[in-house]
């Protein structure tokens, strides 16, 4: 279904990439084209200042906006730190030989620039990570506080969610071993989930829409992956039992592969999945100017509503599922039975399930 | 494709706060709620294990109670029985002496009736003749004077005494 609307939304901004180059050159004299490709990539991607709302004209009018620092490190000069406010200060938008271009920070003379700033993505990992922290606290607290008695508040809101990440994900994918791993797995479905829900905050970044933070957390499994592989899991990959042995030469090259196809699935499935997301609730949004008829609005919002709604399934949905495939991979790595086989096919076969989702 | 490149700042920030994220997580959250959690479950298991064991105690000590009971019963079952058999033997042996009493009694009576008697008999033989000794002397005195007369009075006499 998400790969339906995916094309669908696919066939809706299409024509408008088409007719770019045409619009992109008469921008600036006419500023009422409405370029729906352009804003939506501009809000699924990431910025050196949080952008919340214009007010009048786009070229005139105010900004509401909260300046993000720049951290830079230039080879030559070294690291400068310095608010993005400064680049609206100067009149051709330049601070210390530095300049934002489509978004990425450039030096002015073309040299090599290292950006480490605090762009919005990088203040809404603050924002989720001081935000996760906070509620587990309280969470925490709240069992000392009631100590063996029954759970109240928050703590009795996500207490059945960490029980369920415990007792059907991480004991039924990693077996006996699972108490090493809880802590990673929770974590990381708790990360997920609450940046997949403060993604759908209007105004917030689209963080566990990017690339690079479903790269890290996959990476992340990746390696405890494969620190916590035992003999078993190598001689399932270079000697698989019950397989003859002119087949090896393909059997074991498709295996290696096998091992990075697994986090690389992890990463597109988490990225696509919530910036689909984003982009159909925009698109739905962008007909009402693009068709400049305040008639499409009602279809237009109660789409938009509804894919906010599925969104919100989404939000939790990717995250137990980026969850589970973690644990099923981490469980295929420490499993010491010679049952794995029946474990591995289960395996992949729920991953082609939920990728239908 | 902007959208598809990593962002090397946001991939350091990632990996820098999430590695902190995770450790701040673990050490504050994640190992009390999962103590706390597996403390809980301990608890509640074992109140159920108590709970099983104390029903099965109870079953045990109904169980005994009604073999405790059974008992009782049986043992008044036999005492009852023991003694309806005793009281039976008692009254049977008090029957037969009884019975052998009044034999005894019957044959004690009898003997001095007959004794009685046999003394009776003696009386009256004595009697019989004293009266004789006594009708034989009156006769005597006023029949001396004829002998005949004598004899054949003493003989009807004697011959009525002997009828008796």
């Amino acid at each position: 279904m998400k790969h339906l609307l995916l094309a669908l939304c696919f066939l809706f901004t299409l024509p408008s990439f088409a007719v770019q180059p045409e619009t992109g050159a008469a921008e600036a004299a006419e500023t009422e084209n409405f370029d729906p490709g352009k804003v939506i990539m501009e809000h699924v991607a990431d910025e050196h200042e949080w952008h919340f709302a214009t007010l009048g004209n786009e070229h005139t009018g105010t900004h509401v906006t909260l300046p993000l620092p720049i951290i830079a490190y230039q080879p030559s000069k070294g690291v400068s730190v310095f608010s993005s406010s400064q680049f609206h200060h100067s009149a051709n938008g330049t601070y210390n030989g530095l300049k934002i271009e489509e978004g990425h920070l450039v030096a002015e003379d073309g040299s090599k620039v290292y950006d480490f700033s605090i762009t919005k993505n990088v203040a809404s990992l603050i924002l989720s990570c001081l935000i996760l922290i906070l509620v587990f606290r309280a969470v925490a607290s709240g069992y000392r506080k009631r100590h063996g008695s029954a759970p109240k508040g928050i703590q009795s809101f996500l207490e059945p969610v960490v029980m369920f990440i415990r007792d059907e994900v991480a004991k039924k994918s990693i077996g006996p071993k699972y108490e090493r791993y809880m802590p990673y797995l929770l974590t990381i479905f708790f990360f997920i989930w609450f940046n997949n829900l403060l993604g759908l905050t209007p105004g917030a970044a689209n963080l566990s829409g990017n690339i690079t933070v479903t790269f890290m957390l996959a990476v992340a499994t990746l390696l405890i992956t494969l620190f916590s592989s035992n003999k078993y899991y190598w001689s399932h990959i270079f000697k698989p039992p019950g397989v003859p042995a002119w087949l090896l030469p393909i059997i074991v090259p498709v295996e290696i592969v096998g091992i990075f196809i697994k986090p690389i699935s992890l990463m597109v499935r988490l990225f696509a999945n919530i910036t689909a997301g984003h982009i159909i609730i925009l698109s739905f949004i962008s007909l009402i100017f693009l068709f400049k008829s305040v008639a499409v609005s009602p279809l237009s919002l109660a789409f938009g509503l509804f894919i906010s709604m599925l969104e919100l399934l989404v939000a939790l949905l990717q995250a137990y599922i980026f969850t589970l495939l973690s644990a099923m991979y981490i469980g295929g790595a420490v499993e010491d039975h010679h049952d794995a086989d029946y474990q591995m096919g289960y395996d992949d076969g729920s991953e082609t399930t939920h990728a239908t989702h | 494709m902007d959208l598809i490149t990593p962002q090397l700042g946001l991939l350091f920030w990632q990996t820098v706060l999430f590695l902190l994220l995770l450790f701040i997580l673990t050490k504050f959250a994640w190992k009390p709620i999962m103590a706390s959690l597996r403390e809980r479950e301990d608890s509640i298991e074992s109140a159920l294990r108590m709970a099983d064991q104390a029903k099965i105690e109870m079953q045990q000590l109904k169980a005994g109670n009604e073999k405790l009971l059974a008992d009782a019963r049986q043992e008044r079952d036999r005492m009852m029985q023991e003694a309806t058999i005793m009281a039976n033997q008692h009254r049977e042996t008090e029957k037969a002496r009884a019975t052998e009493e009044a034999n005894r009694i019957i044959t004690q009576a009898r003997e001095a009736i007959q004794q009685e008697k046999n003394a009776a008999l003696a009386e009256v033989k004595n009697t019989a003749a004293q009266l004789s000794v006594d009708i034989a002397e009156r006769i005597l005195r006023r029949e001396l004077a004829e002998p005949a007369a004598q004899t054949q009075l003493v003989d009807s006499y004697l011959k009525d005494v002997k009828l008796n």
